[in-house]
């Protein structure tokens, strides 16, 4: 279990290259959040990627090459959160694995020990409260799988929906079950991936909810597109999205 | 011969195959209700078993750091096991690799002019293929396992190691035994069905000059093999003939006997949700004077089979940690949709992407360590904390460069190693530490959205194609502050 720090007056935003591009007003919802909880959002424009997809594709070097450039980016003792559970996973877990024996070690532990996913930074770092403002509708949830394996933060992505008074939070069967996003792994084994995502967009769409949200835009590219291939009108935004417009931020 | 996921027969399946293996049982409904059902049952299992996450945390602790210590001593402790195995007249050899392993058996075989060997179910003598090269010396090996019964009946293959028949249902398995067994009437009562098998199997027993059977944990300390079965066919087998060869990886050692019993309720927990097997068997010699039953002979055959390159680097060395009990493919969503043949090596799922690169290379294996989105299902469920996932990353790195200078090359190192992708990557490692030139890349993206490509080969055969916002977050970020300061 992790020991989470007191509530910073400043914090460093990494708004990851999948938000940059595909969801940007997501980026500004999240930044509008962590500011409503009276913190000095910096956004460091020099940002790109976490390295995520050298990573997996088994290009350590170049990895490593990326990761160092964005922890250059990042020097003050401010904590680092970041919108996706998977480059969250990168950054906190993987860096340290990329840096083992190398000797940075010591500085890239400490940069790793800063860094958070957001919900995790709100439920659990910031100890938020949310107002609910919205009319009652339900709404059902995907987690990526690093959020939930590596990071354990699918539980503070519930909790800040559980917050929400007029709410209804649904589950979908086989919750837990990867997507098939996976990075390179959707077009390495399209077939197999495939097969996830189909079965992910039918236990979604089985639930009815009005509202389909994830915290993690890997698998919103993956989920979202199947669902516009198959014709079906549900479509997912990013949580932080939802979670603005609900507490009338927006 | 039986055929297997849509007319692949069932002897061609190989992991340089996996695509198209992996394509066919996608396409087979059948097969993919199987293993739906099968898997959510077993998992279910699983739940129960470990319904207390404190006492799950507990044993897995412990099931962790027991082999990781034994891991660490591991020619040590095989030295020990000999000895001990020696002493209680148990006869040890060494086999480096499966020729070497089957040349010890047939040996043993043809100094007792044995025309048959009953076996109880061991994976080891799949990955060595005995049946295969007995039967080449006028040697029958008969399977006594329930599932291996079945799949040998069939001339099918394995496709779950705890499981072996898992792929077929109730009534498929009838349609083997009407076809295969005389005088069978067919019938979907799965008791029947047992009944059938045991009853056919019974006689073999008593037939067969030898018995082989596997190892669950070879306990260095007292020289005993245990032996984790429910069918009472391992017992059998280890009692009946008057020879007994057990044959295992040189992994399985164990240094106490205190050892056992963590390792024990994890491997069945994992396994089947059981908090313990039917039969628990601890064979620590043959047959002494006086005694009424057993073996006169016992043999231990020792296989190492490329375990040892995985011992040698401390990263991957946790892939030996592995008890062989099948709760990462009964979790993996691949697992789950494509089963155990489409893998095309004898260990299919998770722990036989990390583990088969060894004992195959990396040449023959490269397409299934990319097979897994690295979800970390197998990892969470792992009783002795293999981290699956990073093992895969690591495989995918050897796969793909030359070894460390201070690293001896891995069997097919860089195998996958592809000029036009290392170049790919270089690029995107530059640009994503040239902020410069990587964001001009990302306006470019935005500002020439319409010329996005409808069909992006795979990716689009499912989906359709990512569409970038108007304005990256960047762009936003500088017209929301060029606001704040008018």
């Amino acid at each position: 279990m992790r020991i989470y720090p007191a509530k910073p007056i400043k914090a460093y935003f990494y708004a990851t290259c999948l938000v940059d591009m595909f969801d940007p007003e997501a980026g500004l919802d999240a930044i509008t959040l962590l500011e409503q909880q009276g913190i000095e959002v910096i956004f460091i424009e020099k940002q790109t990627c976490c390295g995520q997809p050298a990573y997996s594709s088994g290009y350590d070097k170049e990895a490593k090459q990326v990761a160092q450039s964005q922890m250059d980016l990042f020097t003050e003792n401010w904590p680092v959160v970041v919108l996706s559970g998977s480059c969250g996973g990168m950054m906190h877990h993987h860096y340290r694995r990329l840096f083992k024996d190398d000797e940075n070690q010591a500085h890239v532990d400490a940069f790793c020990d800063r860094v958070f996913e957001m919900t995790e930074f709100l439920v659990n770092v910031c100890r938020v409260k949310l107002n609910d403002k919205g009319e009652s509708t339900s709404v059902v949830m995907h987690t990526s799988c690093a959020a939930r394996r590596e990071m354990n933060v699918h539980v503070t992505a519930t909790q800040l929906l559980t917050q929400l008074d007029n709410v209804e939070i649904r589950e979908q069967a086989y919750e837990s079950e990867c997507c098939g996003f996976g990075g390179t792994f959707a077009v390495r084994h399209p077939n197999i991936s495939q097969a996830m995502v189909e079965d992910k967009t039918r236990h979604l769409s089985d639930t009815q909810a009005s509202e389909f949200v994830s915290a993690d835009w890997g698998c919103l590219l993956n989920i979202n597109g199947a669902l516009e291939y198959q014709g079906k009108p549900m479509r997912g935004r990013h949580l932080a999205s939802f979670l603005l417009e609900r507490t009338g931020g927006k | 011969m039986s055929q297997s996921n849509n007319g692949v027969h069932i002897q061609e399946l190989a992991p340089e195959h996996f695509h198209d293996q992996a394509k066919a049982a996608l396409a087979d409904p059948q097969l993919r209700q199987n293993f739906r059902g099968a898997m959510d049952y077993l998992q279910d299992k699983r739940k129960t078993a470990f319904s207390n996450p404190a006492e799950e945390k507990h044993i897995r602790d412990l099931s962790e750091a027991i082999r990781q210590r034994c891991l660490s001593k591991l020619p040590d402790l095989l030295e020990q096991l000999e000895t001990n195995c020696t002493n209680n007249g148990i006869q040890v050899h060494w086999a480096q690799n499966a020729e070497e392993a089957n040349a010890i058996i047939a040996a043993i075989s043809q100094r007792h002019n044995a025309k048959s060997i009953v076996k109880g179910k061991s994976m080891v003598s799949e990955e060595i293929e005995l049946n295969h090269e007995m039967a080449k010396l006028g040697i029958e090996c008969l399977e006594s396992d329930m599932g291996e019964y079945i799949v040998q009946l069939d001339g099918d293959k394995p496709s779950h190691i705890i499981m072996p028949a898992i792929h077929k249902n109730k009534q498929e398995v009838s349609d083997t035994f009407e076809k295969n067994l005389d005088n069978f009437t067919p019938t979907l009562d799965v008791d029947e069905l047992i009944q059938t098998g045991r009853s056919r199997l019974r006689q073999k027993f008593h037939d067969a000059d030898i018995g082989l059977s596997g190892v669950n944990f070879a306990v260095a300390e007292t020289g005993t093999l245990c032996l984790v079965e429910n069918e009472g066919n391992g017992r059998m087998c280890t009692t009946v003939p008057n020879v007994h060869i057990a044959i295992t990886g040189i992994e399985k050692v164990v240094e106490f006997l205190t050892d056992v019993p963590p390792l024990y309720s994890a491997l069945t927990r994992s396994a089947t949700g059981q908090a313990i097997t039917t039969y628990f068997n601890m064979i620590s010699s043959p047959r002494r004077d006086g005694e009424l039953d057993g073996p006169e002979e016992v043999h231990l055959v020792l296989l190492d089979n490329g375990r040892s390159q995985a011992f040698r680097d401390e990263e991957m060395r946790k892939t030996l940690q592995c008890i062989r009990c099948g709760a990462c493919m009964n979790h993996c969503p691949v697992y789950t949709r494509i089963g155990g043949h489409a893998y095309g090596t004898v260990y299919p799922g998770p722990i036989g992407k990390i583990i088969s690169p060894h004992m195959m290379g990396l040449e023959k294996t490269k397409d299934l360590i990319t097979a897994s989105s690295l979800c970390g299902a197998c990892g969470e469920v792992c009783p002795v904390r293999i981290p699956i996932p990073e093992m895969l990353q690591r495989l995918r790195n050897e796969a793909k460069n030359p070894p460390k200078p201070d690293m001896p090359a891995m069997r097919g190192q860089e195998a996958a190693a592809s000029k036009a992708e290392s170049l790919a990557m270089k690029g995107f490692a530059f640009a994503a530490s040239h902020p410069s030139i990587y964001h001009m890349g990302t306006w470019s993206a935005t500002k020439m959205k319409a010329l996005m490509p409808s069909n992006l080969g795979p990716w689009t055969q499912c989906r359709t194609a990512p569409k970038p916002a108007s304005k990256t977050l960047h762009q936003l970020i500088k017209a929301r502050k060029q606001g704040e300061k008018s």
